[in-house]
């Protein structure tokens, strides 16, 4: 059977999130580069697998999938058995899963990647931080961290007491904050947002991702 | 068996998103007012069942969940084999669905969300609508229902020859455009997309929630 083929880049958030999956799920797969610095994502070729011209795309047989969240999803289904399970174990405990990997997209997602833009990539392509930007989205996110911190003091990880789909989605963007854009704080002034965030991020599959590990 | 409580806003996107998804899966509830324009969003007693202090939420005997794109989901499983099917037959039509979940949660719903705020829900409360934003966020739709259009040429709905949860999730939001923003024509300049809005809004379970979608 053909590998999946993951066509993405390194840095790219995105594409973290489905190789970390793919590690998860002890899934083979063949990266295929696709050169930011180059355009190659708004190039034809890239654009007739993935019309919205982002990374990462997916080919696995005849399927052709784009966007991280929803490939994630669909190599949880179809690996379930195999690996780390991601999805939860009933009908009520997968609603929650669903419900925090909402969460993330819908009210982590936007307040991250903003900061994340302003202070690592809007210098990268000689533009100056929009510090007033940066400022703002730390506000929204501290809100959000502070609803996490309460979860996290009554259950192990944001769906329960295992390990998700939910918690996974959170490395890309935390681990650029943290790492990169000297947010570490907002991390660890919340005694379990820091707990869940150490347990989570070493985890195998996420260095792999990341290349931190071979 | 107790009805599902749903604790919404009749006049709320995401409120009315589930409400079509209990019809399209012939389930009963129960709406319990949760009354935006007077802030009961923000009070105790509604933080207790969701602490982002946003509608809906709902109740189905031990679960309390919210996130409408979450709640519809589970409702689709929950319900599959009654009503409308909402997921696709294979894994992979499954996979498409969600991916164009997605596109709508990432892609669709900010710009779209915003104008309507801008244009609907700004000037209900004192201020006034900022025509740079609006213009911003009609140039980032437009680019967005480009795509659609292309997809739709080649599909009657969004993941496939199948009504699913991705065309389900585009009701709320396009409605509040096209009937009260005066944005019809980012869909009926675009032949593939009108039709399939034409289709979706047209169906039953969903004219039942639209009728009610007022606010006040």
């Amino acid at each position: 059977m053909a590998k999946i083929k993951v066509y993405g880049h390194p840095i790219s958030t995105a594409t973290r999130l489905v190789l970390c999956c793919l590690h998860e799920k002890k899934v083979e797969y063949d990266f295929v580069l696709v050169e930011l610095s180059a355009g190659a994502h708004k190039q034809p070729q890239y654009l007739a697998l993935n019309p919205f011209g982002v990374l990462p795309t997916i080919q696995d047989g005849d399927l052709t999938l784009f966007e991280s969240r929803a490939i994630a999803k669909y190599l949880a289904k179809k690996y379930e058995g195999q690996g780390t399970e991601l999805l939860g174990n009933s009908l009520s405990e997968q609603a929650l899963v669903e419900q925090w990997s909402q969460v993330e997209g819908q009210s982590f997602n936007s307040p991250a990647s903003t900061i994340l833009f302003q202070i690592l990539f809007v210098p990268m392509s000689g533009g100056s931080t929009d510090e007033a930007a940066v400022e703002m989205n730390v506000e929204k996110l501290k809100k959000v961290l502070d609803i996490y911190e309460e979860r996290l003091s009554k259950s192990k990880y944001l769906a329960g007491d295992f390990f998700s789909l939910a918690d996974l989605q959170h490395l890309p963007y935390l681990d650029y904050l943290v790492t990169d854009c000297g947010k570490g704080d907002l991390i660890s002034s919340r005694k379990h947002v820091k707990a869940w965030w150490e347990d989570i991020s070493s985890r195998p599959a996420w260095k792999k991702a990341t290349g931190k590990t071979p | 068996m107790a009805a599902i409580k749903v604790h919404g806003y009749h006049a709320s996107t995401a409120t009315v998103m589930v409400l079509c998804c209990l019809n399209e899966k012939e389930v009963e509830y129960e709406l319990v007012l949760v009354d935006l324009p007077t802030g009961a969003h923000k009070k105790p007693e509604y933080l207790a069942l969701n602490p982002f202090g946003v509608v809906p939420t709902i109740q189905d005997g031990d679960l309390t969940l919210y996130e409408s794109r979450a709640i519809i989901r589970y409702l689709a499983k929950k319900f599959q084999g009654q009503g409308t099917d909402l997921l696709g037959s294979t894994l992979s039509e499954e996979a498409l669905v969600y991916q164009w979940c997605e596109v709508e949660g990432q892609s669709f719903n900010p710009p779209a969300l915003s104008i309507v705020s801008q244009i609907l829900v700004v000037p209900m409360r004192g201020g006034s609508t900022d025509e740079a934003a609006v213009e911003m966020n009609v140039e980032k739709l437009e680019k967005v229902l480009d795509i659609y259009e292309e997809r739709l040429s080649k599909s009657k709905y969004l993941a496939g020859d199948f009504f699913s949860l991705a065309d389900l999730q585009h009701l709320p939001c396009t409605h509040y455009l096209v009937n009260a923003c005066g944005k019809g024509d980012l869909i009926s300049s675009r032949k593939h997309v009108n039709a399939w809005w034409e289709d979706i809004s047209s169906r039953p379970t969903w004219k039942k929630v639209a009728e009610n979608m007022k606010f006040g």
